[in-house]
């Protein structure tokens, strides 16, 4: 499909599940009440035979998603990110992922970017749930173009995946000639100063907190960690080592996500200091993402303050 | 008349649950025994398998979603050929190819992992829809625990079943009254079971679990009909066939199992 500024997450998801669903008689998508806010929906009328809008009953899909993937099958299951992991993840520990069956898993409208459906859809902790689990792969997509170039690599992985997308359309970081590998981060700008590791939404938030600090004459470099595991340490290891600073961004809350992994992996390899931007010990609200930013200082005035902790720390 | 048949077959489903359970001196073993009636009419009569190819394209599945009675599963998988007898007396020890749970990935012949419990009868759903897309012709046979019925997503998927008509999926409750903490009907009632299964769009069978006959027949009147899933609630004794695990009562759920008790079980269940 042709991406532009204007393209929707959900578009490419649906049509990467045009695509599979085309090309592989053994996928089949199951929906649990929210196909017509995944844009799934429409797939219901090409694959009559293969998409299942079961109901509400997130567990049920889960794991009867397991029962099809035992029989040979390549199911993908959706629905919003918090009952796509929280509701059901019992099931994606058992029947999924300890049952090693390849289940990818679509959680839609994560953290904040859940905006008026408020706290009770907001998951900010479903990184945190999964990422203990034997290797399932987690992966946030940064914008509709990685995404479209992320999804058949996902598709391919031979463990489950959990994606956790926006349904709308976040700024347009990629290009089409950038090279996106679901296993390695991404070094969207170089910097000498300090590092900034980030995901989803707030990748475009440390890109505009690295401009703000070149005003200053402060070189920053932003990583985008669009997989949270299995995390490419070799990237951020290496960014660290020349920055000697590292800062985490994320729309989550900063303990068992983005942050931990980083610190994981940092504090085994290359301690340097670390401050983070993320959600920090609130529930989500109701809100538009603007005002939600401010609630849970996930602004660019934030991440430019922790750039600077970090560096006064060194 | 009772096939004589399945009546020895579950003899020795009974006998190997013993030296199994009896083997580590711990188990589930109430339950296990409860159902060695069901899966000897399964695996001596109806069930598509073989032993010598557990991945058998077609095959029949059984899913024990009540996964706690491993060692029943193990006992027949023994006793029909997938792998040797003495393999029972490793149950739960470390590095065992028998976990006290079914496994899929760990036992040759168990087709689905279960033991978080409500998870492995969707499982079973998921399992027949793909048969269905597969047009196989498979039959999915799915066991469920009394007290694994208060699990929500039992209901969850009883419901969709019924609701897509699924009808090559025979599902059982062994109903055996009790769970671990003391009798269904002292901490979370069951009755109406049939009324409720029906209300979910299942043709349903009551009959005596522990009657190779009754269950024969039962399985032979499900396989042939048609256009809704078939429940069959076998009411059973739990510990069937053992004294002190019948008297234990609600004590039987797990116990223990001395050298003394094994070599007593096995004499009462071969009548000697």
């Amino acid at each position: 499909m042709e991406i532009n500024e204007k393209t929707l997450m959900k578009e490419v998801l649906v049509d990467h599940m045009r695509n599979v669903l085309s090309s592989d008689p053994n996928v089949v998508m199951l929906d649990a009440d929210l196909a017509k806010c995944a844009g799934t929906n429409v797939l219901y009328k090409e694959f009559p035979d293969r998409c299942f809008d079961i109901g509400i009953a997130e567990a049920n899909m889960a794991s009867m998603a397991a029962g099809l993937s035992s029989y040979g099958f390549k199911p993908y299951i959706s629905s919003f990110a918090p009952f796509a992991t929280r509701r059901c993840a019992d099931q994606i520990m058992i029947s999924i992922c300890y049952a090693q069956q390849n289940v990818k898993i679509i959680g839609t409208d994560p953290g904040i970017s859940a905006e008026l459906n408020g706290g009770t859809h907001m998951a900010l902790e479903d990184i945190g749930m999964l990422r203990s689990i034997p290797n399932i792969l987690i992966y946030e997509p940064t914008d509709t173009m990685e995404f479209a170039k992320a999804l058949p690599q996902i598709h391919a992985y031979p463990y489950p995946c959990y994606v956790r997308m926006h349904r709308k359309c976040p700024a347009l970081l990629t290009k089409e000639s950038d090279e996106v590998n679901i296993l390695k981060a991404r070094i969207m700008r170089q910097g000498t100063d300090c590092t900034i590791v980030a995901s989803g939404i707030m990748v475009e938030t440390a890109l505009q907190a690295a401009d703000e600090m070149a005003k200053e004459g402060v070189s920053v470099e932003v990583v985008c960690c669009h997989t949270v595991k299995p995390i490419d340490g070799d990237t951020i290891v290496a960014s660290a080592k020349k920055t000697g600073a590292v800062v985490t961004a994320e729309n989550h809350n900063v303990m068992g996500a983005l942050r931990s992994a980083v610190c994981e992996v940092l504090s085994e390899n290359y301690p340097v200091p670390v401050e983070s931007v993320g959600v920090k010990e609130k529930f989500g609200e109701v809100g538009k993402v603007p005002y939600l930013r401010k609630a849970m200082n996930m602004e660019v005035c934030d991440v430019v303050s922790a750039v600077k902790k970090a560096i006064a720390r060194k | 008349m009772r096939n004589q048949n399945l009546v020895a077959l579950a003899q020795n489903i009974r006998e190997n649950i013993v030296n199994c359970i009896g083997s580590l001196g711990v188990g589930h073993i109430g339950g296990c025994l409860s159902i060695a009636d069901l899966l000897a009419v399964l695996y001596g009569k109806h069930l598509k398998y073989d032993a010598t190819n557990p991945q058998m394209e077609g095959r029949d599945r059984l899913v024990c979603s009540k996964g706690h009675a491993g060692p029943a599963i193990y006992a027949v998988l023994a006793e029909v050929g997938f792998f040797p007898k003495e393999v029972l007396e490793t149950l739960n020890q470390g590095g065992t190819t028998l976990p006290s749970h079914c496994d899929m990935n760990k036992t040759p012949g168990v087709d689905m992992t279960a033991g978080s419990l409500g998870q492995g009868f969707s499982c079973a759903v998921g399992v027949a829809l793909g048969s269905r897309l597969r047009k196989d012709g498979a039959t999915v046979y799915a066991i469920i625990g009394d007290g694994e019925s208060q699990e929500g997503q039992i209901w969850e998927a009883a419901m969709y079943a019924g609701h897509a008509k699924l009808d090559n999926i025979i599902a059982f409750t062994d109903y055996n009254k009790m769970q671990l903490d003391n009798y269904i009907s002292a901490i979370n009632e069951l009755s109406p079971l049939d009324k409720k299964w029906e209300a979910f769009g299942w043709k349903v069978w009551v009959i005596d679990g522990n009657d190779v006959d009754a269950i024969d027949n039962a399985i032979t009147e499900a396989k042939a009909y048609e256009g809704k899933p078939k429940m069959i609630i076998m009411n059973t004794v739990k510990g069937k066939g053992v004294s002190y695990v019948e008297n234990a009562l609600v004590g039987s759920h797990s116990m223990s199992i001395t050298p003394e008790m094994r070599a007593q079980g096995i004499k009462e269940i071969r009548g000697e």
